[in-house]
Formats: C-alpha cells, structure tokens, sequence
C-alpha cells in the first residue's frame, strides 16, 4: 500500500470511528432532490448535481480543511487551480489546504473529466461552496460573539473581530454544519482584492514528478502485488482459436495463466517475468479476426459510403441561391492516436467481496458502473480511485487496462494486481481519434463578404466512453461477452464530431450537415477537441482560400466576418503580437493565421504561426507561433500558458505527422517508429501565448482550445509558402514534396 | 543470480535473471520511481538514466552491463526540499505537464551539461532527440535546460566557466 493512500485512509477511518466531523457527509448526488420542494433552484457549475456544501468542503475541529473535487489531475494543473478557487473564497492559503480528487468513495460524482470542463464545472462549484462556507463561518462567529457579521473579517483560518476576539474555523464548526444545501447565489470576493485567483501559482504537482516521487498509478507498489500482462494482438476484437499455455505456466515466477473467451493475461510474481511470459504466451495463442478492415488509402470513400443517418448542424438563409463566385473543396483527417508517453495501466484488488481499483481514467464513476456491470457485481462493491497516468487528451486506453486489472484479479482473489499494457498494445489497442471527411460549397458575394456556406462532415461518433462494460476491451472479450456500444447520432450544443462544425463567423445563408457513419472498423473515442480539430482546419483553410478569392488579407477577411468583440480581441492581439504583414518572407517561408472559439462556447483562440519549407525533402517546420487565448476569467495565467503551449506543439505533432495506419487484418502502426510524432529537432524557435483575462466573467475551458486553430494556421502557412493547399492530413513530407512537383 | 548494483552512490545487491532490463530492476527491486517504463523499445527516452555518467536508455539496457558501474537516477539528483540544478530549474521554469517524461528529460540534461556545462541551442536539441515529450512541453524543457546551465555554472565558479568556454 503507498504511504499517502494508507495514511489519508487511516486518518478517515479513526476519526469515522471516533465519531467526529467526518462521518456524516453527503455523497448522494440526489439526496436532496428527492427529499426537497419540486421547484428546486437551479446551483452554480457542478453544486447542481451535489447540492451539499460538505460534499466539497471539510472542515475538522483542529482547523484542518479538505477540499473535494470529482475532477481528476491529468497533467493539465487542475489541482492547483481548483486549490486557488477554494482558497481565495476560504481566505486561507492554498498551500493549508488538503485537496481530494475523483474517488468513488470520496467525492462527488462529476462525471467525466473532460471537455475542458473542470474549471467551468467545478471551479465553479469549489469557489461557491467556498464562499458561502466562509459566510456561515462569519454568520456563526458573528453569534458566539454577538456582534454585527459586517465587522468581521476571516484571516488566518480565524473570525476575527475588531476589539481583538477570534473563533479559528475548526472551532467554530459542529457536527452537521456544513451539511447544508447550496444556495443559488453567493457572495464572491470581488477581483480586485483577489489574492490566489489570477495569480500564476507554481502546480502542487510538479516538485514529486522531478524528483521521482510515488506520482503514478503505475508507480504503486501494495503489499503482495502480482504483475499481469495481456495477450492482445492488434487485430480489432481478434478470436482466439486456440492456446496452451502448459509451458508458460511453468515458467519462472508465474503465478497464472488467465483465459476468459478472448480475453488471455498471465500474471507473475516479477514485472520481467510477466513480461517474458506474455511473449511466450503471444508466440502459442493462435487468432482470427472477426472482419477484415477497410482499405487505409480509401477511407474516406468508406465513410461517406458507411453513411448511416443525417444530422444538421446549424441552418439559417438559403446557402444554395447565394450568388457570387464558388469554392469546393474536399478534406480528410486520419485515424490518429492519442499516443501518451507512459502505457495505460491499472491496479485491482479484490478483497472480501470489494473490490478496489486505481485508475488514470477520465471518470470514476461511469467507469465504476462499467466494471461492475462487466463483474456482474453492484456498483457499491466496487470501488475507483482516481491516480494519475500519464498525459490523457481524451479517452485513451485507462479505463481498458483498469478492466483488464479489475478481470484478473477478480479470479486471484486477496492477490493485488498491477496491470501495465506494453507500448504495441497501446498504439493499436486504444481508441483512436476518428478519421473525417469534410466537403465545403462556399459563395463568395461581389460585396467581398461570405453569401453562402455549405458544410457537409462524415465520421463516426467520436465518443465511446464506458458508462457500461460494453466500452471496455476486457468486456467485449470475456465470455459472454458484452458487444461494443454503437453509438446513435446526437445534435448537441457541446458538438461531437461536429464539435466547431458550424463556423463563428456572420453566414447569413448556411448548412452543416453531419453525416454520421455508425459503421466503425477500428474502435474510436474522445481525442482532445473531438471534430474540432478537423473542422476547424477544413473551415479555416477555406476562409484563407475565400480572402485569396476576395484580394483580401486574411485577417482582415476574418475581421470582416466577426461581429463578436472576444473574438475580434484574440485575433487583432495575436495579429499585432505577430507582427502580422503582407511583407515578403525568405523562401520557402510561410505565414498562417487561424482562430476558433472551442466549441463556439469556450475559450477564444487565434494564432498565427510562420513556418520553413525543405524543398528536397517536403518537410515542414513551424519556425514561430504567436497565439492570443481569452478563456475568461483567468484562475492561474502561466497554468493557462503551459496548456496552451501544449496545445500547440501536440496539433502540430499531429498536423505535420500523424496518422494510425493498417491493412486489412490489423493495426500496423504499433511504435514510436512506425507512428512518428513532434522530436526535439523540429520544435519550434519560439512559441508565444498571450491571455486576455476577463476578471469576473465565468470561466472557460482552456485545455482544447488550441488544437483546431494550430492545424488551420500550419496548413495556412504551408499554403503560403507553397502556393499550393493541401487538403489530407497530415501535412507529411510525401504530400507536401506532391503538392509543391519534387 | 545475484548481482550488485551502485545506484545513486549506494550499493545494492539483487536477486534476478542478468538479462533483466535495469528499468525493472530500478523500479520494482529498489522502488524508485524516477526512470519511467515508456515503451521498452529503446524509442521514448522516458527510462532514462545516467550510466558511468552517460545518458542511458534503461529499458533495454540489461543489468548485467550495469554491474560496476555508477547508475545515476533522478533520484539522485536531489528531493523536493533540496533540489539539484536542473530539478530546480524544471520547477522554477514549471516545465512539466503530466511529467512522466520528465525525469527521462533530466537525466539526458544532466548527462549533457555534467560534460559541457554551456551547451548551444542545437547542441540541448541534440541531446533529447531521442526524448518523447506527448503534452507539448518541448520549450519549457528547453528552456529549463538553458536555465539548469546557468545554475551549474553559477555553482561550479568561474574557474569551471572559463574551462568550459
């Protein structure tokens, strides 16, 4: 068992036992709903969905507080900035603060961590939870000392009023105090006597991850602890004909071979051996796939042939009697990879009949619900705990390799299990992020202006995320299998691969259309931004191509098509930060100009970006990058920074390089190698993110804002420096070489 | 067999077959976490440490060619309340996202700048080609470098300076 987990449990558990503060806190999302008024008020971010303030906010008679957050820490620093919130509306530094994040058994339910949500949802919920925390603090002390609540002032974890006299916060709560419902409306500190919020605070995280500290659910080490692999080819849900494992089994160190329909691990008492037993294991299990897949370079003739149903999008005017001269034209994305550094992993016991597992998953409950459901179990003998893994933009392979963990050890009982899939496991067997095809109709008015817009997007839904065990590997394997979830077409304000489809800008006439394909030979789910990314590329290389129809310079034509002030704020600042011009650039040198607001209700994000081309050998380099972002009210600027720099250099990996490749039976790019990304070689000279900060408006999401508008402002750049559009992701050397005649 | 092992200055015996890659033998045997399993192939860099000084890729390195020899791991580059330079240097500069790369960045940093202390720009680059960073945390980990540079020099003196220029 690691130090912290036992220690933060042991402390829980004597003072439940003791009868103190801690046992009587409300976890049920709908305690309240059910017992209170029809009419209830709707409450600020996720204190909608858990109502009580003790849900989110602890306080222990010895002044210790605990804040709880059902978002987990994927690398993006929401600890820190969550612990900012809390702090500023608490008036106690965040450094006195103990923070819990996403567990079953802990904290309230948020969902998904995901969307670029959690500071909307539970920044939001964290810093009016605490605020009226530090009201009814203020109301109490106000009573015991009887004297107006106006005249005092919370510092240092204390009431203090001004003949002298203090309450420190542990004193003054009692059982049941901040067991109360929420209210709809608080009293927040205003912005400019803020102290935490807006301030660039150095993460929590960072000092442990530099110096090796236990971090990682991989870097678990519980008493007893088995080591298992799996045996999982990178055929799409491959059959497995036949096995003996006899020889494995007597191999050094292992413990057991597990088969389960499909599904094949062998666990072993060192992590080496396990390793050299799953090889052993490979080289006897024979397969067959189930289909044979489609045909790489015809992909996307296979999505709009697989065309299942029709969605729209957005629709307003008549976009087809707009009169004017006509663009077309035709864009695809690939499958392409989440790809994080460290494989998924997961770690499971099973334990008198409970069943705990630690997971880098997005969701602790759904997926919770989708373990139980594949065990068969109830969901309240089931326990997920959030533990980071390394960087997750989306759906990736954790909430699989915590099924695979959870599988295994439910059939070695009392047996931790440490599950770690090998690096080929995770390149074919994640979801990846869904390839699309993308066609545009667009009228260009004499009058210089857009008079019609058509946009019609085929994919497959780009999220398969477990809610039940049929999104899990292990699941569809086992016996009895559960099939794998088929998505239906939804139309939704957040979008899904139609995420961004419909353009920010004034269209008075236009269409966008998804065609959504059901059909999906390679399993898919969330990557960072969803169809943002391909959509805002295809939008905004098409907005470059109608400027160059319009004799317009391109920001000029965006300026001209945006009546949004935010919006006319990022692009005009990264424009001048830019020092954007119509100036001649060196050969074979480009310049692009892209900008997006995510999700038409996040953070707003411009960006233009100069870039170099080597004729000999088609490669694309960004030399330079200079982004504006206005994501609202800003918690910590540098956190904002960090993510969007991120942003930035990972859509450029994926721009310039990326795409999952396959023949007909399997996965074939299965390494570093045969899956190239971003090398130090090729990062960019100087990559600059300016915030505009909104004190006092709501906050927005950040982590995805940059991943569309990176694309756009490369592919416009390589446009520039070429004079020819190249239409495919990525922009790889083989394109551009075609593209310029070499 | 057995085998003995200088990490991080102290020596170590274990117990494992000598074709064991020393990234198992670092994390599970001596339960340090540093040097992270990325791919084992060789090709991410996330396993690495510094072996007789060198920059080491861990995961394909078998601890029978470890034997004798100075293994250097994050961990021995300081803690969190007494950070080395380049530690230092990754906090001040806060370059890190998830981090899982990290520690491998540090220790092909560290295997640089313990033999040039003022490196070039191409020659930082140079020295993590085979370093995968997935978040997008490349200018902060070159920036921290030119920074653990500085801090180096700054604590080596003149005298080193002038040997290094």
């Amino acid at each position: 068992m690691n130090a912290p987990l036992t220690g933060a449990l042991t402390r829980r558990g004597l003072l439940a036992g003791a009868g103190g503060l801690l046992v009587s806190f409300s976890l049920l999302p709908h305690a309240f709903a059910q017992s209170a008024a029809p009419a209830q008020p709707h409450l600020p971010g996720s204190l909608e969905t858990s109502r009580s303030l003790d849900a989110w906010i602890r306080i222990d008679p010895n002044g210790h507080i605990t804040i709880f957050t059902g978002k987990a820490e994927l690398g993006q620093g929401v600890r820190t900035a969550l612990l900012q919130v809390a702090a500023e509306e608490l008036d106690v530094p965040p450094g006195e603060l103990e923070i819990i994040t996403a567990d079953t058994a802990r904290t309230p339910n948020e969902g998904y961590t995901a969307g670029s949500q959690s500071a909307q949802y539970s920044g939001t919920a964290l810093r009016h939870a605490a605020a009226q925390v530090r009201q009814l603090l203020i109301g109490e002390a106000a009573r015991r000392l009887e004297l107006d609540p106006g005249v005092l002032k919370t510092e240092g974890k204390a009431v203090r009023a001004p003949d002298g006299r203090s309450l420190g916060y542990g004193e003054l709560v009692s059982d049941q105090f901040l067991r109360v419902e929420a209210k709809p409306v608080s009293i927040l500190k205003k912005p400019d006597s803020y102290r935490y919020i807006g301030h660039s605070l150095p993460r929590v995280d960072i000092p442990g991850k530099v110096t090796g500290g236990e971090v990682y659910v991989h870097d678990m080490r519980l008493e007893g602890m088995l080591h298992a692999r799996v045996v999982r080819p990178a055929i799409p849900r491959a059959r497995l004909l036949s096995v003996d494992s006899s020889s494995v089994e007597a191999m050094p160190g292992v413990v057991a071979v597990i088969r389960d329909g499909d599904f094949l691990a062998v666990v072993a008492q060192g992590e080496f051996q396990a390793v050299t037993a799953m090889h052993a294991l490979a080289g006897l299990a024979r397969w067959e796939r189930r289909y044979a897949l489609p045909d790489q370079a015809a992909l996307p003739a296979y999505l709009q042939k697989n065309e299942s149903t029709v969605g729209t999008v957005s629709a307003s005017g008549d976009p087809d009697k707009a009169a004017g001269k006509v663009f077309e034209a035709t864009y695809t994305r690939p499958y392409q990879l989440h790809g994080s550094i460290g494989p998924s992993c997961g770690v499971a016991v099973l334990k008198d009949g409970q069943l705990t597992v630690w997971s880098h998953t997005q969701g602790v409950y759904p997926d919770r619900a989708a373990i139980a459901e594949m065990l068969g179990m109830p969901p309240n003998k089931v326990r997920v705990i959030h533990r980071e893994g390394a960087g997750c933009y989306g759906h990736n392979g954790a909430d699989d390799a915590a099924a695979d963990a959870a599988l295994i050890a439910s059939k070695l009982p009392g047996r931790p299990i440490r599950l770690l899939w090998m690096r080929d496991q995770e390149h074919a067997g994640e979801p990846f992020g869904a390839p699309m095809l993308m066609k545009i109709r667009a009228t260009l008015g004499d009058d210089g202006r857009i008079a019609g817009w058509n946009y019609d997007l085929w994919s497959n839904d780009h999220n398969t995320r477990p809610g039940g065990a049929r999104s899990l590997l292990a699941a569809q394997a086992k016996e009895n299998p559960f099939p794998p979830p088929v998505p239906k077409l939804a139309i939704t304000p957040n979008g899904n691969g139609d995420r961004n489809a419909n353009p920010l800008y004034d269209l008075p006439n236009k269409r966008v259309l998804w065609h959504y394909v059901e059909d999906m030979p390679l399993r898919i789910s969330a990557l960072r931004g969803l169809g943002a990314y391909a959509n805002v590329v295809a939008i905004e290389s098409s907005i470059d191509e109608l400027a160059l129809m319009a004799n317009a310079d391109p920001v000029e034509f965006r300026l001209r098509h945006l009546s949004d002030p935010r919006a006319r704020d990022v692009v005009e600042l990264a424009a001048k930060r830019f020092g954007w011009s119509n100036e001649k650039l060196p050969p074979h040198r480009g310049r692009g100009f892209a900008f997006a607001k995510y999700k038409n209700l996040a953070a707003y994000l411009a960006i233009a970006a100069e870039v170099e081309i080597e004729r000999e050998t088609g490669r694309v380099r960004l030399v330079r990058a200079v982004s504006a972002i206005d994501t609202g009210e800003a918690i910590n600027p540098d956190g904002i920074i960090n993510q969007t720099e991120g942003g930035i250099l990972q859509a450029t990996s994926w721009t310039l390089y990326e795409a999952v490749t396959f023949d007909e039976n399997e996965v074939t790019s299965t390494d570093w190698s045969s899956y190239p990304i971003l090398r130090f070689s090729s990062v960019p000279d100087k990559v600059e993110v300016h915030v505009i900060n909104r004190p006092g408006l709501p906050f927005l999401g950040t982590a995805e804002a940059a991943q569309g508008p990176t694309g756009a402002a490369l592919a416009n750049a390589v446009r520039h420096a070429t004079g020819r559009r190249i239409y495919d992701l990525p922009l790889s050397r083989q394109r551009v070489k075609q593209a310029i005649g070499i | 067999m057995t085998i003995e092992l200088t990490i991080n200055g102290k020596s170590h015996k274990v117990e494992a077959d000598a074709a064991t890659p020393l990234l198992y033998v670092l994390r599970n045997d001596l339960a340090l976490n540093g040097a992270k399993f990325g791919c084992g192939l060789g090709q991410c860099g996330a396993c690495t440490v510094l072996v007789d000084g060198k920059a080491t890729l861990s995961c394909i390195t078998p601890i029978s060619l470890a034997e004798g020899r100075q293994v250097t791991t994050v961990e021995g580059l300081g803690t969190a309340e007494a950070p080395g330079p380049v530690q230092a240097a990754f906090i001040e500069l806060q370059a890190a996202q998830c981090g899982y790369c990290i520690p491998g960045m540090m220790m092909s940093a560290q295997g640089l700048l313990q033999s040039n202390p003022a490196p070039t720009e191409t020659e930082i680059r140079n020295a993590l080609q085979t370093n995968l960073c997935r978040c997008g945390t490349h200018m902060r980990i070159l920036a921290a470098i030119r920074r653990a540079s500085e801090l180096m020099q700054a604590s080596l003196g003149p005298v080193a300076n002038k040997r290094a220029g």
